[in-house]
């Protein structure tokens, strides 16, 4: 007897009205936007308002949301089923990072400090480049729509990161570093309203100071300088924030979906995934298993039916047969290996309930293909 | 180098001409769950065969060298982790960027022994995580340090390198180092690092290949990931197409069974002939689904060839690897490695 998962009740979770945010994450390539758009449209098709907040959607996926650009404001996606009378509504939008942290800057700061910050060379190159920016920028958008209260449930994919947890870390990174030594180093000549740079520093500080510019020039560092003290003013607002939107995620109302695909890495980061979630207290629903292959005739082995073919070509009869059994058989091994990787994850976390999505022919490019996503997800 | 041309058949003799003579630095890149580290593991394998020295290096910390060769988490120290068919070393490293700005630190200014007061001070969190560009150009410039370096007697310490790169979305920016900086640097010894890096990556010695599925996301990506890449100035190599299943079927049936036509009751006989079913009922259910499984494939067969067609738009040489049936194990990174020759890549 296999170890049996739970199974994911997704419609329990989309209709309970305290869910109020769905964080959809996992590795690169296993279906994250299609999951977040079709629990988003299903949501919204069972009477919720909805919206999706996407990261980087593939160009037909945003096309199916009627995304075109950019433009970090809600736009509604038309011909959602039951919309009216159900009172459900879709929305989506696709994150603008760099717009999203000027918004900020000049939420927390008073005009002339915040046109110091948005003109500044370093700040410019920080918000359009930063390895974490976009993981922190997500984190923020969804902390603003939340508050907003204006939709019931907010459907959230996380970044293509190159650890699929930096989104967690990136406050924390934040925080860390606008807490540092190094900020006291860069804002102290500023604050000490001296000339010479690190005049009043100590020596550990000046030798530091003396490689930084040996490094990266004087230059760089004054602009970094300037940045960092001009931002010194917001820093309260910045860590407030992302502490507040931290405590959302742990909140009652937040279900964290894990996306993998049945292969031996997106399900072993699925299982770090679920262990990290745990770590923080972040409140897990359940993992998506998506592009599971499923035989159509189960009941005829692997083994048996290449034993067949062989012995098919062995008199040279039914070549075609022979074919059809090979095909098949491949297929058999195909879907007792992704049940291997599942049981594995079920083994290490045997409470975790999944869903699962088999494999699509083709691309999902339009709400019918999303919403059949959803039924699937569902059923 | 001449235009190169892909599927022109192995041959085994000494003086082979593969694809990608001259070329020292092979960085893989691919969209996620299209297996690069496993064909960057393979390449580095193919390359090495025949008695040469290649380093595989990682760069985005998550060991999955150590994974596709089932070996313990890789230190930032290069290590041989592998021997090819015919006696050539497989080297690793793990390039951890805190590491390397250390080095880069001790190599170029001579400071040494400031690294724990620059960690403690937040210096190196900062330059790592925070400073824009800046850990892609010490990544890239370790790796590209490992191209560069010659022992005691002139000689290149090692034939070729392979980078497990970051994924396609993020390659160009990755790679484009000096665009990358310059926000953090105009002038000074980060630009000036950035620029010595971005030589190496720009030049004929290097080639930026892309591993792909025949499916639509993938083959966009890499489509995009091209074209950004010639738009940027670095050298494309070749697009790898992973885990390729043979069509199994004649063209004929494949047509049909693409439009729903596929004839289960001759299947059903093949299957009585094959001694596979007890009753008659029991042989046409049968034979209805796996004829329905038959009309998945077709299909399936089908999207892949227009995927095929869309990939010819790139004009850049593609070879194919299988699908493993029993996954990216060691064994499997072999066999790739041997396909991988078998079309003349190295």
């Amino acid at each position: 007897m296999t170890r049996t998962a739970p199974a994911l009740d997704i419609d329990a979770i989309l209709d309970d009205p305290d869910t109020r945010i769905i964080v959809c994450c996992g590795s690169g390539g296993v279906g994250k936007t299609t999951t977040a758009a079709a629990l988003g449209l299903r949501a919204a098709e069972r009477g919720r308002s909805v919206v999706v907040l996407t990261v980087d959607p593939a160009r037909r996926l945003a096309q199916a949301m009627g995304l075109t650009e950019l433009d970090n404001t809600p736009r509604r996606v038309h011909g959602v089923d039951g919309a009216g009378e159900a009172g459900g509504e879709l929305h989506a939008m696709m994150l603008d990072m760099k717009r999203t942290f000027d918004e900020i800057i000049e939420a927390h700061a008073d005009p002339e400090r915040a046109q110091q910050i948005l003109t500044n060379p370093f700040y410019q190159s920080l918000s359009s480049s930063f390895s974490g920016t976009q993981e922190y920028m997500a984190m923020e958008k969804l902390g603003q729509l939340r508050r907003s209260n204006e939709w019931d449930l907010i459907v959230v994919d996380t970044p293509p990161s190159r650890s699929a947890l930096d989104f967690l870390d990136a406050p924390e990174r934040l925080g860390r570093f606008l807490d540092g030594r190094l900020i006291r180093i860069l804002t102290a000549p500023a604050k000490a309203g001296g000339r010479s740079a690190f005049k009043l520093l100590n020596a550990g500080f000046g030798m530091v100071a003396g490689i930084l510019t040996k490094v990266i020039g004087a230059q760089v560092l004054r602009d970094i300088q300037m940045f960092v003290t001009a931002l010194d003013a917001v820093f309260g607002g910045f860590r407030q924030r992302a502490e507040q939107t931290y405590r959302l995620l742990q909140a009652p109302g937040t279900a964290f979906v894990v996306v993998a695909a049945p292969e031996r890495d997106a399900m072993r980061e699925a299982s770090y995934f679920v262990e990290r979630l745990a770590d923080e207290r972040m409140p897990l629903a359940g993992l998506v298993v998506n592009r599971v292959h499923r035989p159509l005739a189960p009941s005829l082995s692997a083994a048996r039916s290449s034993a067949a073919a062989e012995d098919l070509d062995a008199r040279g009869e039914h070549e075609l047969t022979a074919a059809v059994l090979r095909l098949h058989a491949g297929r058999m091994q195909l879907a007792s290996r992704e049940q291997r990787q599942q049981e594995h994850f079920t083994s290490a976390h045997p409470t975790v309930p999944i869903a699962q999505v088999p494999a699509m022919p083709e691309d999902v490019h339009d709400l019918a293909g999303l919403r059949q996503i959803g039924q699937l997800l569902a059923s | 180098m001449s235009q190169p041309t892909s599927s022109r058949g192995g041959s085994n003799g000494e003086a082979r001409d593969t694809d990608w003579d001259g070329v020292r630095l092979h960085v893989v890149s691919g969209k996620g769950g299209t297996g690069k580290t496993t064909v960057a593991a393979a390449l580095a394998l193919a390359l090495a065969a025949g008695g040469r020295k290649v380093l595989l290096v990682e760069v985005e910390g998550r060991q999955g060298i150590a994974q596709a060769f089932d070996l313990p988490p890789l230190p930032y120290e290069e290590r041989k982790i592998a021997v090819a068919p015919g006696g050539g070393d497989v080297y690793a490293l793990a390039v951890d960027p805190e590491e390397a700005m250390l080095e880069y630190l001790e190599m170029f200014y001579g400071i040494k022994r400031v690294g724990k007061a620059l960690t403690r001070m937040g210096v190196v969190d900062f330059a790592t995580t925070i400073a824009p560009g800046l850990r892609d150009v010490l990544v890239t410039g370790k790796t590209s340090e490992a191209v560069r370096r010659r022992d005691k007697l002139g000689r290149r310490v090692y034939d070729a390198v392979v980078m497990d790169a970051p994924p396609t979305g993020r390659i160009s920016r990755f790679l484009n180092v000096t665009q990358e900086v310059a926000g953090l640097a105009r002038v000074g010894p980060i630009k000036n690092h950035a620029d010595l890096v971005r030589g190496v990556l720009a030049s004929p010695e290097t080639a930026v290949h892309f591993v792909t599925l025949l499916e639509e996301m993938p083959v966009q990506e890499t489509l995009d990931g091209i074209e950004e890449l010639r738009t940027t100035g670095l050298p494309v190599g070749g697009v790898f197409v992973n885990m390729v299943r043979p069509a199994g079927l004649p063209e004929g049936v494949l047509k049909a069974a693409c439009q729903g036509r596929f004839d289960s009751a001759e299947l059903a006989l093949g299957l009585k002939a094959a001694g596979l079913t007890d009753g008659r009922a029991d042989a046409s259910a049968v034979a209805e689904a796996l004829a329905r499984e038959v009309c998945e494939h077709a299909q399936r067969t089908e999207l892949e060839k227009r995927e095929r067609v869309a990939l010819e738009e790139a004009d850049v040489p593609r070879y194919d690897l299988p699908l493993l049936p029993d996954g990216a194990d060691l064994a499997g990174l072999y066999e790739l490695a041997d396909a991988l020759r078998a079309q003349c890549v190295v």
